[in-house]
C-alpha cells in the first residue's frame, strides 16, 4: 500500500494508467487539465504506449476515445464542463450505441467560476444521456471510482460520467494505490453495427435497450459502496450530500453526525436509499456543489410531500460554490470570526503577464479602431480575453470557443463595421476554423485576428494543435493569400502592426492578421531547461 | 495535532513551492493532510491562495472554514490582510514585508503596516533580503518557509527533509541554499 501525495485530477490519472487505461483523449480546460498532463508526464504510461497527444477539441477527443472503446480498450476522455457541450453531441449518441472497452467521460466543473464563463453542472448531462454517473468526496474516491469505473463500464455496456468540481480537482491528499491492470486486447464488438450504426431502424432499437437498462443503473447506484446510509439519533432532519459537500458537512459535526445522512457518489439516485431517508426523517434538507439538481428531483415540481430545503428556498446560496462556512450556515452553526478584511485591501485582477505579446496587439489594435466609430471587437476564450480589462478594455464579447469569428460574421451581416474577431490559436484550431470557413463562402466583411502564441497558454503552456500552419489552415479554407497577414506584435513594430490593422479593415471581404510571438511563459520554461 | 495554514501571495509568486515542501513534511511524518491550490486564470497576476491542513486524524474539508487558521503565510503584505478572516483569535500571521505592486491603486504601504500592527501575533520579514545575504534570491520562498516553521506543528528537521527530497533533483547546491535561506528565515522568527 503505497501513499502518495495527489491533486484529485492525478488520483483520475493515476487511477486510468493502473486500470489498464491504453488512451486518454482530451482538450486543456480548468480544472481538468492536469489529469492529461500526468499521463503524458508519467513514464509508466509512456512504457505501456498509453495514448495521451492532446485532440484538437473535446468533441474529437470523444469521438475518438469512442474509437478506442469500440476496439475493445479502456478509454478516458476529460473535459471542463462547457467542453461536454462540444462533445454533446457524441456524449448522447454514445448512450445510445454503448461502448465496448471500458469508457469513462471526466467533466471538471467550475462552481463560482474560478476560471469558466458559466458554472452549469454537468451532472443535468448524465441525466440527459441517461448514463450512469460517478461524483467522488475525495481524492481516494476519485482513484477507487476510476480503478473500478471502467470495470463498471464494460459490466454495463455503456459510458460512465465521472463529475468533479474545481475544489476536488485541485486539491491534494494522500491516495493510497492498487495494483496495476494489464490493457485489453484489441477486440472490435461482434455485433457492431447493430450497435453503432444509429440510423433509424437500429437507434428505435438502442434507445429501447437504453431505457431498459435503467433499472440495471438504478440497481447498481443502490448496491454501490458509494452510496451510504448513515444513520443517526435525531429524525427531524435527513441529509443528502452529493460528492464533496460530505466533506463540509462532516466539518460541521467533528464529533459525528446527529442527522441521518445519505452521502451520494453514484447516479442515478439509489431509489432504496432514498426512500428510507424520507420515509424516517421530518425534513430533507440537498447539500449539492452546482445546480439543485437532486433537490429538484425530490421536491417535485409541485413540492408537495415533506418540506425539502436546499439552493431552491434560500436554506443556501442558489449559485457559487459551497464551503464548511455556508454548510455551517444552513445547519445553524456559524463559525467566529474575529478579524474582518481591512479596507485597505485592494482588488488584484488577473492581467496579461508583462512582455506579453498580445499586450502589443491590443495597444495597436486599439489604436486603429479608435480611428472608426461604432466598430467592434468580438473575443475569444483565452489568456487574450484579458484584454477586456484595464487599461487595454480591448474587447466588446467572449462567449464561448470560436464565436469571435462567427459573432463578428454575424454582426457584420447586420452592419457593423469594422467588425473583428480576436481569437487565439488554439482556440482557432478547437472551433475557428468552420467559422471561417462560413465567412469565406460569403466573402463576409469581417477582419480576423489570430493571436498566435504557439501554445494554449491559459491552461499552462500545453501543444497547440495548429502551430505553424495557421496561415496554410486559413489559406486552405480560401482565405485570399493577399488578405492572410502576419506580423510579430512588439513595441518596434507598431506602424507596421497599425497599417496591416487599418489595410485589413479598408478591405471590404475576409482578412485574416495572424500576430506571431511565443508565449512568454513557455519561452522562459524553454530557457530554464 | 492539528493546524491549518492560509497561504497566500500574487499569481506567479511561488506559493505553491512552499506548499510543496510543507506536504512532503507531512506525508513523512505519517500525517493526515489536505491541500486546495488555485490553477488557472489567477494564475496570471491576479491573487493567490492556497489552505493547507496537516492533522493526526483524517482531514475532511479542503477548505479551511473562517476563524479558524492557525497561520497566514504570505509572500506579499496586502495579500496576507485578504484571509484575516480565516485566522484563529491567537493564530499568527508571517508575511513578506515588500510588495509586490501590479495594479494602479495599491495602498500606501503604511496603511498596510498599520493593519499588520494590529494583530497579536506577527512575523513580517524582507525575504528576499535576508535571502541574497545567507544564499540567493531564488531561495526567498523557504527564508518564507523557515519564519512560519516554529508554528506548522512539523518538526524542523522533517521540513529541512522535505527541502532535500524535493530539491535533490536539481543538486546539492540547490539543497545547501535552501537550507540556509530556510534556517535564517526560522531564526527571525525565533527571536519572536
Amino acid at each position: 500500500m503505497e501513499k502518495h501525495l495527489f491533486l484529485g485530477d492525478e488520483a483520475i490519472a493515476r487511477a486510468a494508467i493502473d486500470a489498464g487505461l491504453s488512451g486518454v483523449y482530451a482538450y486543456p480546460g480548468t480544472p481538468s487539465t492536469e489529469i492529461t498532463e500526468y499521463i503524458q508526464q508519467s513514464a509508466d504510461a509512456k512504457a505501456k504506449g498509453i495514448h495521451s497527444k492532446w485532440s484538437a477539441n473535446e468533441k474529437t477527443a470523444l469521438e475518438a476515445a469512442l474509437g478506442m472503446s469500440y476496439a475493445g480498450k479502456r478509454a478516458l476522455c476529460c473535459m471542463k464542463h462547457v467542453g461536454l457541450n462540444v462533445a454533446a453531441d457524441c456524449f448522447m449518441n454514445a448512450a445510445m450505441t454503448g461502448i465496448n472497452g471500458g469508457l469513462i467521460i471526466v467533466t471538471a466543473d467550475d462552481p463560482s467560476m474560478h476560471s469558466s464563463q458559466n458554472e452549469q453542472d454537468n451532472r443535468l448531462y448524465g441525466h440527459f444521456a441517461m448514463l450512469p454517473m460517478l461524483e467522488p468526496s475525495s481524492q481516494q474516491e476519485a482513484y477507487d471510482m476510476i480503478y473500478d469505473g471502467f470495470e463498471l463500464s464494460e459490466k454495463l455496456g455503456y459510458p460512465i460520467l465521472l463529475r468533479i468540481t474545481t475544489r476536488l480537482a485541485h486539491s491534494r491528499a494522500g491516495v493510497v494505490t492498487r495494483p496495476q491492470r494489464i490493457q485489453n486486447e484489441m477486440h472490435c464488438p461482434e455485433d457492431g453495427r447493430q450497435r453503432y450504426i444509429l440510423l433509424p431502424a437500429f437507434a428505435r432499437q438502442r434507445y429501447k435497450a437504453l431505457l431498459a437498462a435503467q433499472d440495471t443503473f438504478t440497481r447498481e447506484s443502490e448496491l454501490s459502496s458509494y452510496n451510504r446510509y448513515l444513520d443517526a439519533y435525531d429524525k427531524r432532519l435527513g441529509i443528502i450530500t452529493t460528492g464533496i459537500t460530505f466533506n463540509y458537512l462532516s466539518e460541521n459535526y467533528p464529533e459525528g453526525f446527529e442527522h441521518p445522512v445519505l452521502k451520494i457518489g453514484q447516479y442515478p439516485l439509489p431509489r432504496i436509499q432514498v426512500e428510507k431517508l424520507v420515509s424516517e426523517c421530518d425534513e430533507i434538507l440537498l447539500l449539492e456543489e452546482g445546480y439543485p439538481v437532486v433537490e429538484e428531483m425530490i421536491k417535485g415540481f409541485l413540492g408537495m410531500g415533506k418540506p425539502v430545503h436546499g439552493r431552491l428556498d434560500s436554506t443556501l446560496p442558489r449559485d457559487g460554490e459551497l464551503t464548511p462556512d455556508v454548510v455551517g450556515r444552513a445547519l445553524g452553526k456559524e463559525n467566529m470570526t474575529w478579524y474582518e478584511i481591512p479596507e485597505v485591501v485592494e482588488q488584484r485582477p488577473p492581467a496579461l503577464c508583462q512582455g506579453c505579446g498580445h499586450r502589443d496587439l491590443f495597444g495597436a489594435l486599439n489604436e486603429v479602431v479608435a480611428e472608426y466609430e461604432g466598430a467592434k471587437v468580438f473575443g475569444d476564450i483565452g489568456c487574450y480575453t484579458l484584454g477586456v480589462l484595464p487599461p487595454f478594455r480591448a474587447l466588446d464579447t467572449c462567449v464561448d470557443m470560436g464565436a469571435a469569428i462567427t459573432m463578428a460574421k454575424g454582426a457584420a451581416d447586420a452592419g457593423v463595421h469594422p467588425s473583428v474577431g480576436v481569437i487565439g490559436d488554439s482556440t482557432f484550431t478547437h472551433s475557428g476554423m468552420t467559422g471561417l470557413l462560413d465567412c469565406v463562402n460569403e466573402n463576409t466583411n469581417v477582419t480576423i485576428v489570430i493571436a498566435d502564441n504557439e501554445t494554449t497558454a491559459m491552461t499552462g503552456g500545453q501543444d497547440s494543435a495548429g502551430t505553424g500552419r495557421l496561415e496554410a489552415i486559413c489559406l486552405g479554407l480560401g482565405v485570399a493569400p493577399e488578405h492572410v497577414r502576419t506580423f510579430v506584435p512588439l513595441k518596434k513594430n507598431y506602424e507596421e502592426m497599425k497599417q496591416v490593422i487599418r489595410q485589413e479593415i479598408e478591405y471590404p471581404g475576409v482578412s485574416v492578421i495572424i500576430p506571431c510571438r511565443e508565449c512568454i511563459q513557455t519561452l522562459k520554461r524553454k530557457r530554464k531547461k | 495535532m492539528k493546524t491549518d495554514i492560509i497561504l497566500s501571495g500574487v499569481g506567479g509568486q511561488g506559493i505553491l513551492s512552499i506548499a510543496a515542501v510543507i506536504g512532503e513534511a507531512a506525508l513523512k511524518e505519517g500525517l493526515y493532510m489536505k491541500q486546495a491550490e488555485v490553477h488557472g486564470m489567477s494564475q496570471r497576476g491576479g491573487d493567490v491562495q492556497s489552505h493547507v491542513r496537516i492533522s493526526d486524524q483524517p482531514v475532511a474539508s479542503d477548505l479551511i472554514p473562517r476563524g479558524q487558521a492557525d497561520l497566514i503565510l504570505s509572500l506579499e503584505p496586502m495579500e496576507s490582510l485578504r484571509y484575516l478572516p480565516y485566522l484563529k483569535e491567537e493564530g499568527w500571521l508571517v508575511t513578506n514585508s515588500q510588495p509586490y505592486i501590479n495594479i494602479p491603486n495599491y495602498p500606501d504601504q503604511e496603511k498596510i503596516l498599520d493593519e499588520l500592527n494590529k494583530l497579536p501575533h506577527t512575523v513580517i520579514l524582507d525575504v528576499e533580503a535576508i535571502a541574497k545575504e545567507v544564499a540567493t534570491v531564488r531561495a526567498a520562498n523557504m527564508v518564507m518557509l523557515g519564519a512560519a516553521a516554529p508554528f506548522i506543528g512539523i518538526e524542523y528537521n522533517k521540513i529541512e527533509e522535505g527541502i532535500r527530497r524535493i530539491f535533490s533533483r536539481k543538486g546539492e547546491e540547490t539543497v545547501t541554499m535552501n537550507l540556509k535561506a530556510l534556517q535564517a528565515g526560522y531564526e527571525i522568527a525565533r527571536r519572536k
